[in-house]
């Protein structure tokens, strides 16, 4: 199985560099070369289907001789994690990269199949030499074992036992958000082939639009589900409590989606005005460059330590594309600047292709923010010499101000019209969301006031305005439809919808973004936090709660090598009890063991918290905690002598027999069960965190509902439905032409 | 073992791959089915000139636009639909002539 | 005015604002970073309002409730130890040996008074080739 896995991936490398070539004779007009290069694309799909078979394959049945199933999996890993684990390691997400591009490369080429003559061909050779890029890294991992790149490398020494999973990546978040992240890398590449195919060809008209907004879009929701996933799995499971800390791997996700966000705003002028052809092109090639840096980020560790930059050696190779790309569409878009300019101006600043425009400078201003604070390490070791690094006060001191007009913008944008709004119009437009933000204005000084945040306190002032604003559109826009069509409530607001989906699923969107600003600003800047210090029996006060640690809890998991310390804590307010929370540290004998300490080898390793969360509309209760286990230190350094006692005076062919290593797995259970029942006995006391978060569950709940408006978006028109729409301006414009021709 | 499975599948695969090849360039292009760039432009352009048409018709019956402006916009706009619709009658003439069979 | 002219003065605004905001960046930036020091390094340079990332190796460490007291030196374990005083949450591979970054500055009397929370713990160099690799599994405890 493993050497069909082999074959199938070296043989979809030879079909990829087959299709570039394919592709680019095709250009030249041949039809046939241009079908070949297809299916070379669906047939390189093929191939690395059956190659990611064949490694799942080797994960399911726990096959040791390969290297990755070794060092990231065991057979006591849970079937899910099991699985997931293949894109855990560098040459499997190299894999995951190649085959997400394969499969949606295949589907765009069937789409486009009949269209598109002149573009596609360069699109083709384009998407095969990305792949081609991919593909080459894992292959050439073959003769260049140190780069570990290649997905069927050997294990050597073939192990007894894998190296299992990193328990703190055994989380249902975290086993999806890599492929959510990576297909929303991977769809910024379709959007980018087809861009520089129109570049080359001189055809960046509407048709490239139709085609490229769809797939700008499907990337821009992968992205955002990728991002909020890593975020909540950074506040499920992760002991500090956030969610955000501009993490240099969490911006290198950030950057990309911007760009593409504003690709997204800007092409709707580029659709109707035939403006800013220049901004989008360069928008596209940016969002790709950023997601393959955001790859690069995360691959190369140039970030954690530029020392560890070296050391892996696909980091360089990514540099060099990114360099590639950047460069190329440069003197592309340069090139062509002449055939991208616009004839056409802005016919007034109160319109909404204004407000993109400066849309587009916000979002690509906040990118750039982001992404020099990111790289700030390397900069200041170029220019002073010592590395020094920015922290997470520096970033929101730019992006809060940023994201404030922002979201202000998401309420203007859908009350403004294109072209040119009247005043008169404006000022009917604005002034019911006006007069409510005044109301919150007051409203809130008085009840929450206004010194403890002003960014908060302004954010919600805008979040405020822009919701009832795009309230009012709703609202208006069902009574306009009524107007036009008749109808009740209702049905107007349902066909309303649906007739326009791209523009009321927008407006979801910018409604889900304001709601998890909204959650971001309240549980960032209105957070009570303490750090406790706790025994059994102890009662603490947090802002209006109390919180008693009841009693100890301990679990342990003979299959998972896991010991969990933890607690039981009641949480009242005025009284009356709130909740129960259970957190916990769970300890594990895995990947950090040390054969010859058996015991210690569970505190040495990677511990994680189980967090106690209890989550409400209102807020969040959130507890984390760490046994303070020095005083067992003694204890367990004495299991681990005792146990190197017996093995110095045990011969080594006695230690082999199964009987003997039996007695010692139960020896080490025996001491296991000790320490956890002097836990419960004589409990130690913890560090305690204790979180109130208020509606933090506004910024899940504002991404659902965002995601929720982007598929609403993207969903595809029934067909016929637009035929008749077609037919009847056809027949009305057909009707005006005879009479003026 | 691994070469041999390599090796037939990368056969395999060429002989797929391939077939597209082996017919003469006439046949391939008589049986085409491309759409022509240039009907497909202007049938993308028309597309988004009746969206356009419609969002001012929706703007206008929300009262963002006032009756002047919406009388001056929209028909410009539908001007700019009429100018489409003509290049692309012109166009879909053009297209079909150089393709008998397909008519 | 004319077409050109408005699309000039629309490109002056947008680059003055760029330039304005690589300023802002850039000045910003510099004062807000805290620099990289090995202890020799803060040792030598005395007591300072200036905050700095301490990255070193701990050498022994005195535990007292939510208190921690530990020396630090360069990495390797060689030379002049520094005393650090640090309360906040101490990550679970905290022990001596181990690699650690902690933020703060050098007060008068010759102790690192170091941030709340800001102890970070590097994994032991047994995974160093592992974290190399795969950077996004080296969970830096915070």
């Amino acid at each position: 199985m493993n050497a069909v896995g082999s074959a199938a991936l070296v043989a979809a490398l030879l079909v990829a560099v087959y299709a570039v070539v394919a592709a680019l004779i095709g250009t030249r007009g041949d039809r046939r070369w241009v079908i070949s290069a297809r299916r070379a694309i669906y047939a390189m799909c093929g191939l690395l289907v059956l190659t990611v078979v064949a490694l799942e394959a080797a994960f399911l049945r726990t096959d040791l001789t390969v290297a990755l199933v070794a060092d990231h999996s065991s057979t006591t890993t849970p079937l899910l994690y099991k699985l997931t684990a293949l894109w855990g390691s560098q040459a499997g997400s190299l894999l995951l990269w190649a085959f997400v591009l394969s499969i949606a490369s295949s589907a765009v080429l069937f789409i486009t199949r009949n269209r598109h003559r002149e573009v596609v061909p360069w699109a083709t050779a384009v998407l095969a030499g990305v792949a081609v890029f991919f593909l080459g890294l894992m292959v050439a991992g073959i003769a260049f074992p140190d780069a570990q790149s290649w997905p069927f490398a050997l294990s050597d020494p073939v192990p007894a036992q894998g190296q299992g999973l990193t328990p703190l990546l055994q989380h249902p978040a975290m086993a999806i958000h890599p492929p959510m992240l990576y297909s929303g890398y991977v769809f910024f590449t379709i959007p980018f082939a087809f861009a520089i195919g129109a570049l080359i060809t001189r055809r960046l008209d509407a048709c490239w639009i139709r085609s490229t907004r769809r797939f700008a879009l499907i990337a821009w929701l992968f992205l955002t589900i990728g991002v909020a996933l890593g975020a909540r799995w950074s506040y499920s499971e992760l002991g500090w409590g956030g969610y955000w800390a501009w993490d240099p791997v969490e911006n290198a996700a950030l950057i990309p989606w911007l760009a593409g966000t504003a690709f997204l705003h800007s092409i709707m002028v580029q659709e109707r005005r035939g403006m800013l052809r220049t901004w989008n092109v360069s928008l596209i090639c940016a969002a790709f460059a950023l997601s393959l840096l955001g790859t690069f980020l995360v691959r190369s560790g140039i970030l954690q330590s530029i020392h560890a930059f070296g050391e892996s050696k696909v980091g360089l190779p990514l540099l060099g594309l990114i360099a590639a790309v950047v460069i190329g569409s440069t003197i592309l878009i340069v090139s062509r600047r002449e055939s991208l300019r616009s004839e056409r101006q802005l016919d007034s600043v109160f319109s909404r292709e204004s407000v993109f425009l400066v849309n587009n400078l916000l979002l690509v201003g906040l990118g750039a923010v982001i992404l020099y604070g990111t790289f700030f390490p390397l900069i200041s070791e170029a220019f002073t010499g010592d590395e020094a690094s920015i922290g997470a006060p520096w970033f929101n001191r730019f992006a809060t101000p940023l994201a404030i007009v922002l979201v202000l913008f998401m309420g203007l944008g859908p009350l403004l019209a294109w072209r040119r709004v009247t005043l008169a119009g404006l000022r009917r437009a604005v002034g019911i969301p006006v007069a409510a933000t005044a109301v919150a204005a007051v409203a809130l000084a008085l009840v929450v006031g206004v010194s403890e945040s002003p960014t908060a306190y302004a954010l919600f002032l805008v979040a405020t305005f822009t919701i009832v604003a795009i309230g009012g559109e709703i609202w208006r826009g069902v009574g306009a439809r009524r107007t036009l069509a008749g109808g009740g409530r209702l049905e107007a607001l349902g066909s309303l919808l649906t007739r326009n989906r791209r523009r009321y699923g927008g407006y979801v969107v910018h409604v889900g973004l304001v709601l998890a600003l909204f959650g971001i600003a309240a549980s960032y800047s209105f957070q009570t936090s303490s750090d406790l210090r706790m025994e059994p029996g102890d009662t603490a006060t947090v802002g209006d709660y109390e919180l008693t640690y009841e009693r100890p809890i301990t679990s342990t998991d003979a299959d998972a090598d896991k010991i969990a310390l933890g607690g039981v804590f009641t949480v009242t307010r005025d009284g009356e009890q709130v909740t129960t929370l259970a957190p916990s540290r769970e300890y594990f004998s895995g990947p950090g063991g040390d054969p010859s300490e058996p015991i210690r080898s569970f505190f040495e390793g990677e511990p994680t918290s189980e967090v106690g969360r209890d989550e409400g509309l209102t807020r969040d209760l959130w507890t984390a905690m760490q046994p303070d286990l020095s005083s067992f230190d003694a204890q367990i350094d004495g299991y681990d002598e005792q146990y190197a006692k017996l093995v110095a005076r045990t011969s080594a062919e006695t230690l082999a027999t199964p009987l003997v290593q039996q007695q010692l797995v139960d020896a080490q259970g025996q001491q296991i069960r000790r320490l956890t029942e002097r836990y419960e006995t004589d409990t130690p006391p913890a560090e305690i965190r204790f979180n109130v978060n208020p509606f933090v569950s506004w910024f899940w709940l504002g991404v659902i509902v965002g995601a929720g408006g982007a598929l609403f978006a993207l969903w595809p028109r029934v067909e016929g439905r637009r035929r008749r729409v077609s037919d009847v301006y056809g027949a009305r414009l057909a009707r005006e032409l005879s009479r003026t021709a | 073992m691994e070469l041999l499975i390599a090796v037939v599948i990368v056969v395999a695969v060429a002989a797929w791959v391939t077939v597209p090849l082996r017919r003469s360039a006439a046949e391939a292009a008589a049986d085409s089915r491309v759409e022509d760039p240039r009907v497909a432009e202007l049938e993308a352009r028309k597309q988004a000139k009746y969206r356009e048409i419609r969002d001012t018709e929706l703007d206008h019956a929300q009262g963002k636009l006032s009756d002047e402006e919406f009388a001056r916009q929209d028909a410009e706009l539908r001007r700019e639909a009429i100018e489409i619709l003509k290049l692309a009658d012109a166009a879909t003439a053009d297209a079909s002539r150089s393709k008998p069979d397909l008519v | 005015m004319d077409h050109d002219r408005k699309r000039k003065i629309r490109l002056v605004v947008a680059l003055s604002a760029a330039v304005l905001l690589a300023v802002a960046l850039i000045y910003t930036s510099f004062s807000a970073s805290t620099e990289a020091r090995e202890p020799s390094e803060v040792a030598a340079a005395g007591p300072s309002e200036e905050s700095y990332e301490l990255t070193g190796e701990v050498v022994s460490y005195d535990r007292e409730g939510s208190r921690l007291q530990f020396e630090i030196a360069d990495r390797g374990g060689e030379g002049e130890t520094l005393p650090v005083e640090y309360s906040g949450i101490v990550p679970d591979p905290f022990r001596d040996g181990r690699e650690v970054i902690v933020t703060g500055n050098l007060g008068p009397d010759g102790v690192f008074a170091a941030e709340k929370d800001s102890l970070i713990t590097k994994c032991p160099s047994k995974f160093a080739d592992e974290a190399a690799e795969n950077p996004e599994n080296v969970i830096i405890e915070q």
